[in-house]
């Protein structure tokens, strides 16, 4: 599912976030990124996201080499990856359903159908009755759900979460990661970058620990 | 086609939601738009009536030739016959005397005619040369201001002349005013767009990341500028119709101190669907150079 080789990513100013990593991921694991900040947690997910280019080595995501692909490929290559980010970046000027219905409409998807999905992703992280609210009146553990909901609407293969827990108590934080597990019993591929050690105690999966750009576990 | 249709409406829809979103700044940004498509609208809409009131003169090369008061009819005729024979000269029109004092009257100067005490003009001559150069005309007015029984020669054509460079200069003018005034309009619109976008960084943003293409982007903003600058020439259209409204009457009071009638025209139909394009083309090649320029500095990957 991704391949990364030798991977080196330096941001203007000689900061290296990452140096030298190689890691694969399989399809249908479930893989905790973990570190301390500045590890290079949020690099790699950025650079499998396809948001920023390796400075040197191979990112490959879907047979795809990210660090060649053309900007024109980039929006169909997005479409099937799931981002969840620690800041949501919800769209506060629309509903709950526009929210979620942003990535079916980028993709042509409109009508009765749209709809029927949209309320089916809402439904999976129980927002259903709340789809005519702004998310600004979400709390913070329901507005990362509904960033949740919006990742997962189009059905992608792989779901990349930074930090999905970071803000959010203990309960909140158990809820989303039972939704993230249900997902990856379904056969979704998910990376999830954490800091949270007891997370992973409680819910297994594989441990990516990264420390200085490197992995280290 | 259906996506693609339900696309468009919803972009349409994305674009005038943001009229709605700050009705006042769009109501101004329209405002200016349509007192820039006014002005070259405006100037033209003064010439083509000017054009009209002048009665369609051709700039066409006469020579009028006034005989002396003593030239008797048929000797005026004989010499018109003799003129059309010659090489550089194209056609004579005699007009005696009498024709001359009932056209004038015709032409609504009976109050001036009428307290004369005898028909004051001489016989005269239009003279169309061959070639239509002011030198030939010049040689002919020549040859024969040099006769006896010729008074004077008159060269018809200064003031038609003038007249049609003057008419020339304005249009040039109005090209050059819808040229600048042009430039502004789309300078707005991509200023207008440009904020725009940056009020929806955020948005365009989020977009991104879950797959928008530029197009997908770039779309509302483009409806936008067209359909501001739509909105633009109507309000310019309004400005001129009411400018004409305000001046209507006291051109119609000038005119009757000339003994005509004359109400101004406004735009054709034609005209105005044209003015009406080329103001929504403006504004979305204003938003279209925007949208690329500042979605490049949002760019991220």
């Amino acid at each position: 599912m991704i391949e990364i080789s030798d991977v080196i990513k330096r941001y203007p100013g000689g900061h290296e976030a990452l140096t030298g990593l190689s890691l694969n991921i399989e399809q249908g694991e479930l893989v905790f990124l973990t570190g301390h900040s500045g590890a290079g947690k949020s690099t790699l997910l950025k650079l499998i996201a396809a948001i920023e280019r390796p400075t040197s080595g191979h990112v490959i995501v879907r047979g795809q080499n990210v660090g060649r692909l053309k900007r024109a490929a980039l929006p169909f290559f997005r479409r099937n990856i799931g981002l969840i980010f620690q800041d949501h970046k919800l769209l506060y000027d629309r509903t709950v359903f526009d929210n979620v219905l942003l990535p079916l409409q980028i993709q042509g998807l409109t009508g009765a159908d749209a709809s029927k999905r949209v309320r089916a992703a809402l439904d999976k992280v129980g927002l259903l009755k709340k789809e005519k609210a702004r998310p600004i009146t979400l709390s913070g553990g329901e507005q990362q759900r509904l960033c949740i909901a919006r990742a997962i609407v189009s059905r992608p293969a792989l779901v990349l979460a930074d930090e999905p827990t970071a803000n959010l108590d203990d309960a909140y934080a158990r809820d989303i990661m039972d939704m993230f597990r249900a997902f990856n019993e379904v056969g979704v591929t998910l990376v999830i970058s954490t800091h949270d050690q007891d997370l992973l105690k409680r819910y297994g999966g594989r441990n990516v620990q990264l420390a200085y750009g490197k992995q280290v576990i | 086609m259906k996506a693609w249709l339900t696309h468009h409406l919803h972009s349409l829809q994305t674009a005038l939601a943001q009229f709605r979103m700050a009705p006042i700044a769009s109501l101004f940004t329209i405002l200016v738009i349509g007192i820039a498509v006014a002005l070259p609208t405006g100037l033209y809409v003064m010439l083509s009536n000017l054009d009209r009131a002048a009665g369609g003169v051709k700039p066409q090369a006469e020579l009028t030739v006034f005989l002396k008061a003593g030239v008797t009819e048929p000797d005026a005729r004989a010499l018109a016959a003799q003129l059309g024979k010659a090489d550089d000269i194209a056609a004579v029109r005699f007009i005696s005397r009498t024709e001359g004092i009932d056209k004038l009257e015709a032409s609504g100067l009976a109050d001036i005619t009428a307290g004369l005490p005898e028909n004051p003009l001489p016989h005269t001559l239009v003279i169309q040369p061959r070639q239509a150069e002011a030198s030939a005309l010049e040689s002919i007015a020549k040859r024969l201001q040099a006769r006896q029984d010729v008074e004077h020669t008159l060269l018809d054509t200064a003031w038609v002349k003038r007249l049609s460079a003057l008419m020339g200069l304005g249009r040039d003018l109005v090209f050059m005013l819808a040229a600048m005034l042009g430039l502004a309009l789309a300078a707005i619109t991509a200023n207008t767009i440009r904020l725009q976008i940056y009020a929806q960084k955020d948005e365009i943003e989020v977009a991104r990341l879950i797959g928008a293409t530029d197009r997908f982007i770039r779309r509302p903003f483009l409806y936008f500028g067209g359909i501001q600058g739509l909105a633009g020439g109507i309000a310019g259209w309004g400005v001129v119709m009411l400018g004409l409204q305000l001046i209507d009457a006291s051109v119609m009071q000038v005119a009757r101190t000339y003994g005509v009638q004359f109400a101004l025209g406004g735009l054709g139909l034609v005209e105005l669907l044209a003015m009406l394009s080329v103001s929504s083309l403006l504004g979305w090649l204003g938003a279209y150079f925007a949208v690329g320029q500042t979605l490049r500095k949002v760019e991220t990957f």
